[in-house]
């Protein structure tokens, strides 16, 4: 019983990291309809950064999140200002080539600097170890994301239903031309979503590098994970990518634990058959756009 | 002039030899004796072609996007491997066409899954399965040899009389030539009737089904077919360099696929072709420039080559043979131009 408590604990966990990671992607993919397979590499800078300022720089852990979401939202919008924003109206495959050029570039890129072995970020004491709760080991470090990630989780969901701004990015999204008419500045909004969703990928990407483990290859790694949040998911609200991540985590973490021959097979498996069944996503709108 | 007849005398006029394509196949044989230290690129040369114009047919033809196009070549290159590895099929020819009608089967099967949903939903199905594919191979490493491939694999000769040699001619001239009799197939059936429909369905599937193609069945036949040639490109992988390992899955190998076809061009069955002999030759560049790190340089022209547009480089790669063959043969003899693929 308690194995089961703490395999749902790190499935959870596990699942927060990959909506963190993924909700700018469910942005980009779901609401703008760009196919940006190089969501991974902002991820993989933000976590680069992070491990850079604390292992090298001698930075606190919790000072170097918030600088690995900055630079990963401030490399973000500069490439949506300069290449990204030419792709919008081309074809889906256009857009697939283009990114899975950028992708190759970050990982060569990082592998020529940063050397191809898997890296690690010093943590903080209090966050090592676990303790027990009524007989179930919490590990910290994992309390710890799920807590950021539920906190993220919340304000996403209150800027997107709440504020100006969401409704505009609403609009925006349902019919660009008719936003423009309201006088809203549609790609100024687009902008700074990317950004927005990039800068939350390198904060993703920074926590995730003592869980999923931080090497070049990480983009192409977690690609399909990504893709998988999404396409599951849905694209009409981030509860539906939300929900996907959780499922995902869960069912990863007890693949992995009850059958760990079978490897990544029971999710790939159960990512084909949800697609097949509802191809629009489990809570996707009907209409294909 | 009736319109049948009209898009049927326009179907028999595209479907004429052109100067330019029998100037092509002669060099392309010629290359045998031009280079003969260089069998073993050139026959990866042929192989990446045949691979290509497997997904040129469904990606250039029917406008599916697929990014699994590996799993068929693997399952092709693994089929191929084990028959050879177990003698269950010695004569590599029948082992090579029973490679690709497993990989066949496959597609069959898999195209339910692909033809529905949208592009997205298409690109996922088609990674997944790809990537299904490579994780059951990895599981069942005692029949498939897991990461380190499969080994000792030993070629028959070729009809019981072609043995492979070492310095990969046989190899060269049976990829050559199974690759020609599969693009004269090909040719055959993108000229066809059911070829014309699927460029229907490719500009407008619903207008297609309008009109009265049965939109669905015609993309399953053509995935069908696709998944037959990826197979027998990676059989003939499996069978001139007597080796399969995991990453015949891989996706970099669907991701280059792409890259080679788009930089050939889409939809005039040569794409993939010239786009593998280029390809080829850039990598051996890069990784003669930076052994470690050419995918960065790979990365670099696909970036490039989308911001600048595609049709706009072939347009720029086509302007000086175009003129040569103006000059030559007068207005008409122009090499095929790839069609715009725009969405």
């Amino acid at each position: 019983m308690t194995t089961l408590f703490t395999i749902l604990f790190d499935g959870v966990a596990y699942g927060m990291l990959l909506f963190v990671l993924a909700c700018g992607l469910a942005v980009t993919l779901g609401l703008m309809n760009f196919v940006n397979l190089a969501h991974g590499a902002f991820a993989m800078t933000g976590g680069y950064i992070c491990a850079v300022l604390v292992n090298n720089s001698g930075w606190p852990f919790f000072a170097a999140l918030p600088l690995a979401f900055v630079s990963a939202a401030a490399i973000g919008v500069l490439l949506e200002r300069t290449l990204y924003r030419h792709l919008y109206t081309r074809s889906h495959l256009d857009q697939v080539l283009f990114t899975i050029g950028l992708t190759f570039m970050s990982v060569a890129a990082v592998d020529y600097i940063m050397g191809s072995s898997r890296i690690f970020i010093k943590l903080p004491a209090a966050l090592e170890g676990q303790f027990d709760f009524f007989g179930v080991g919490i590990g910290r470090y994992r309390l710890m994301i799920i807590v950021i990630c539920g906190l993220l989780t919340v304000a996403l969901q209150l800027i997107l239903a709440r504020t100006r701004f969401g409704s505009r990015l609403r609009a925006a999204v349902d019919d660009p031309r008719a936003a423009i008419g309201l006088g809203i500045n549609v790609p100024q909004v687009f902008a700074f979503t990317f950004a927005f969703g990039c800068g939350l990928a390198g904060l993703g990407g920074a926590l995730s590098a003592e869980i999923l483990g931080l090497d070049p290859y990480f983009p192409l790694k977690f690609m399909i994970y990504f893709l998988i949040v999404v396409t599951v998911g849905g694209s009409s609200s981030i509860t539906g990518p939300f929900l996907a991540s959780l499922l995902l985590g869960i069912g990863d973490v007890a693949g992995k634990y009850y059958v760990p021959k079978m490897g990544p097979f029971v999710i790939y498996t159960i990512m084909i058959v949800i697609l097949i069944w509802r191809p629009n996503g489990l809570f996707g709108r009907a209409a294909a756009r | 002039m009736t319109a049948t007849s009209d898009v049927s005398s326009h179907a028999i006029a595209r479907a004429r030899w052109r100067p330019a394509e029998i100037a092509f196949w002669i060099l392309a044989a010629s290359c045998a004796f031009l280079f003969p230290s260089r069998y073993l690129i050139m026959t990866d040369i042929i192989r990446l072609a045949l691979f290509t114009l497997s997904l040129d047919l469904i990606l250039g033809y029917a406008g599916i996007v697929s990014l699994g196009h590996a799993a068929f070549f693997g399952v092709g290159a693994y089929s191929a491997g084990l028959m050879a590895l177990h003698g269950i099929i010695n004569e590599p020819v029948i082992a090579l066409v029973v490679a690709g009608l497993i990989a066949m089967a496959l597609g069959l099967l898999t195209s339910f899954l692909v033809i529905r949903g949208v592009d997205l939903t298409r690109l996922m199905v088609t990674l997944g399965i790809a990537l299904l594919l490579e994780a059951l191979a990895e599981r069942f490493s005692n029949i498939t040899g897991g990461t380190d491939g499969l080994q000792g694999i030993e070629m028959q000769p070729i009809l019981g009389l072609f043995a492979f040699d070492m310095f990969g001619k046989t190899g060269f001239f049976y990829s050559l030539i199974v690759t020609f009799l599969l693009f004269l197939l090909a040719r055959r059936i993108v000229n066809s009737p059911f070829g014309l429909s699927l460029r229907a369905i490719k500009n407008n599937p619903l207008r297609a089904s309008a009109i009265g193609v049965p939109v669905n069945r015609r993309l399953i036949a053509i995935y069908t077919v696709a998944a037959f040639y990826a197979g027998i490109a990676g059989a003939l992988f499996t069978q001139t360099t007597a080796l399969a390992s995991l990453d015949v899955f891989a996706f970099e190998r669907s991701a280059d696929l792409m890259l080679v076809l788009v930089i050939g061009g889409t939809g005039y069955l040569y794409g993939g072709l010239i786009g593998a002999v280029v390809f080829k030759m850039l990598q051996e560049l890069f990784q003669t420039i930076t052994p470690q790190y050419w995918m960065f340089w790979i990365g670099l022209v696909l970036v490039v080559m989308v911001l600048v547009g595609r049709e706009r480089i072939h347009r720029w790669v086509l302007w000086g043979p175009n003129l040569i063959i103006r000059q030559v043969f007068g207005r008409k003899a122009v090499v095929a131009v790839p069609e715009s693929d725009a969405p």
